[in-house]
């Protein structure tokens, strides 16, 4: 069951409505914004013209030439109610990403097993071993931000961000970890590479993963890795 | 129509890339939407179609067809083989005929839609550049020398007009435009997180004045001013932010969000810029000035519907005079 006292609603604007389920980053925080935003997929909001879950919030935006923030508020009061009795939007998909550990796919691997004095191997074990939560998507086009790392392979970003780093990069920063979906420059501390493509422009939805997702690492070969990706070009 | 010269940022931007936000990809889309949806009502396209927009130095392009064109926003001295051109009305050119722009005169961003629309194809139902992305718009950049673009065929029968029929004397009203300037006073509604900065800031960020820095773009403006400072320290958690949100980092600086901003933000935002006075924000220059003066959200949604209603009546006013082919010297309002 919902805690209706522990939601929030404000406006962002003339336009939107945030919708916030609690104060702090937690796993229930998380789920609750995972499984509305699944709601929202099959039951729109009158009005709505697109949403954007984050760590804590969703955020609906709206015409105002339909709706008024009033209506909104009336209508977000009714999806929660139903939303809350329904206990479908809580299933959660897993979706497995094969990673390509250390090497020229993970040249900080090495950095990052020196600074918690392990082996890689170790490193590569914590980092598999994890269930991830998709908390958001958001800084680049289908770039999941995961919760889940393991404060013992934690690892500051490095001093000196790379001007250029490829698709599909599995990096870590501080407490988090996440996968470069475009080539970007970035500051990540770079120990993999997957050859699943994150975001696909030309398909619907553009991104693999959505808010809410859990994602597991599979450790996988290079030559596995050459595979899977020539599969994906194919 | 051939690209002679670039100019410093030319983009095809339409009317936004909406409803992929929640997979982190950016709305892009057009600075000034008040100007682009103008332009496009100009010459019988639909308000949301692809335009170029134009900053500060325009291009010099090379019209190799007959076409029906409009230019809205800035006024950077238009030219048509060389002589000057009026903005904010349809033109008509012979093909063969060359476009350039002189002087910027006024404002930072000009609009050019040719009727039809420009032939790119559509990436997540909008055909605006993503330039981080590279995707969308003409190969996902700005214009090059040399880039040949295609315009699509126009609803409108473009070989109705003649050299004898150019110039359309009819203008759309200035009293319909959002009140572009030098010192805009900008319209706002409270953050979120305006509770969160000290009473003196709450005062000085509706009575100071702000100027944009040289860091401001498409992403966002970085503002000097009254610094803003926090009551107490707060961790924000990211979360959902949109065209106009204003930031406030830790150096108590803020920073409004602009079209090519990022989908989710950290600072706290002390308040939104009305979206009717987000086009007087598109036409600002590094160097400029603007105040805020608060509205009430009901006002801010009140004046959103005027102007769509405004846009409605000047669009059919400009559908009865261009396929009426009628031309008497008077103001659309």
């Amino acid at each position: 069951m919902i805690n209706r006292s522990s939601i929030t609603l404000y406006s962002l604007g003339e336009s939107a409505i945030v919708i916030q389920f609690g104060k702090y980053i937690d796993e229930q925080v998380n789920r609750l914004v995972g499984a509305f935003s699944r709601y929202l997929e099959t039951c729109p909001i009158l009005g709505m013209t697109e949403y954007i879950p984050a760590f804590t919030t969703v955020t609906i935006f709206y015409d105002v030439m339909q709706r008024n923030y009033i209506e909104m508020e009336q209508s977000v009061e009714n999806a929660l109610r139903t939303f809350d009795v329904t206990q479908r939007y809580a299933e959660e998909r897993i979706i497995e990403i094969p990673v390509c550990y250390g090497g020229d796919f993970g040249p900080d691997l090495k950095y990052v097993s020196e600074f918690h004095d392990l082996t890689e191997k170790e490193v590569i074990d914590i980092h598999t071993e994890v269930i991830y939560s998709v908390h958001m998507i958001g800084f680049a086009p289908g770039f999941p931000y995961l919760g889940g790392l393991s404060e013992k392979i934690a690892t500051p970003r490095r001093e000196l961000p790379r001007v250029q780093v490829p698709a599909g990069s599995v990096g870590i920063a501080g407490t988090q970890t996440g996968i470069y979906s475009i080539s970007t420059p970035g500051g990540w501390q770079l120990i993999g590479q997957t050859p699943t493509k994150l975001f696909h422009p030309a398909k619907n939805p553009p991104s693999l993963l959505r808010s809410g997702d859990k994602i597991k690492f599979i450790p996988i070969s290079i030559k596995t890795y050459l595979n899977l990706k020539g599969n994906e070009a194919g | 129509m051939i690209v002679r010269q670039p100019g410093i940022l030319t983009t095809i931007q339409d009317s936004g890339r909406y409803g992929f936000q929640k997979y982190g990809v950016l709305v892009n889309g057009s600075m000034d939407m008040f100007s682009l949806r103008v332009a496009n009502i100009l010459v019988g396209n639909s308000q949301d179609e692809a335009a170029l927009e134009i900053t500060l130095q325009g291009p010099t392009i090379e019209l190799t067809e007959d076409t029906l064109f409009a230019i809205c926003g800035a006024s950077f001295s238009p030219m048509l083989n060389g002589h000057l051109i009026s903005e904010g009305r349809t033109i008509f050119a012979k093909a063969g005929s060359q476009l350039s722009f002189g002087k910027p005169v006024r404002g930072c961003r000009a609009y050019l839609a040719v009727a039809g629309g420009f032939d790119v194809p559509e990436v997540m139902g909008s055909r605006s550049t993503y330039l981080r992305a590279r995707l969308g718009g003409f190969e996902g950049r700005a214009l090059k020398r040399g880039d040949i673009l295609k315009v699509r065929p126009s609803d409108m029968d473009v070989s109705m007009f003649n050299e004898d029929l150019c110039d359309f004397d009819w203008f759309v009203s200035p009293t319909l435009h959002p009140k572009y300037g030098t010192h805009s006073v900008v319209r706002i509604t409270r953050g979120p997180d305006f509770h969160f900065f000290t009473e003196e800031s709450q005062r000085q960020f509706v009575t100071g004045s702000f100027k944009l820095t040289t860091q401001s773009d498409r992403m966002g403006y970085r503002l000097s001013g009254p610094t803003l400072e926090l009551a107490f320290r707060q961790e924000k958690i990211s979360t959902a932010v949109m065209m106009g949100t204003i930031q406030v980092p830790p150096d108590g600086n803020a920073i409004i969000l602009m079209a090519d901003h990022q989908t989710i933000g950290g600072y706290p935002c002390i308040a939104q810029v009305i979206q009717v006075d987000i086009p007087v924000l598109a036409q600002l220059k590094p160097g400029d000035r603007l105040s805020f003066q608060e509205v009430t959200l009901e006002s801010a949604q009140q004046l959103w519907r005027e102007q769509e209603i405004n846009l409605r009546m000047l669009e059919q006013a400009v559908r009865y005079r261009i396929k009426g082919g009628l031309r008497n010297g008077s103001a659309l309002t």
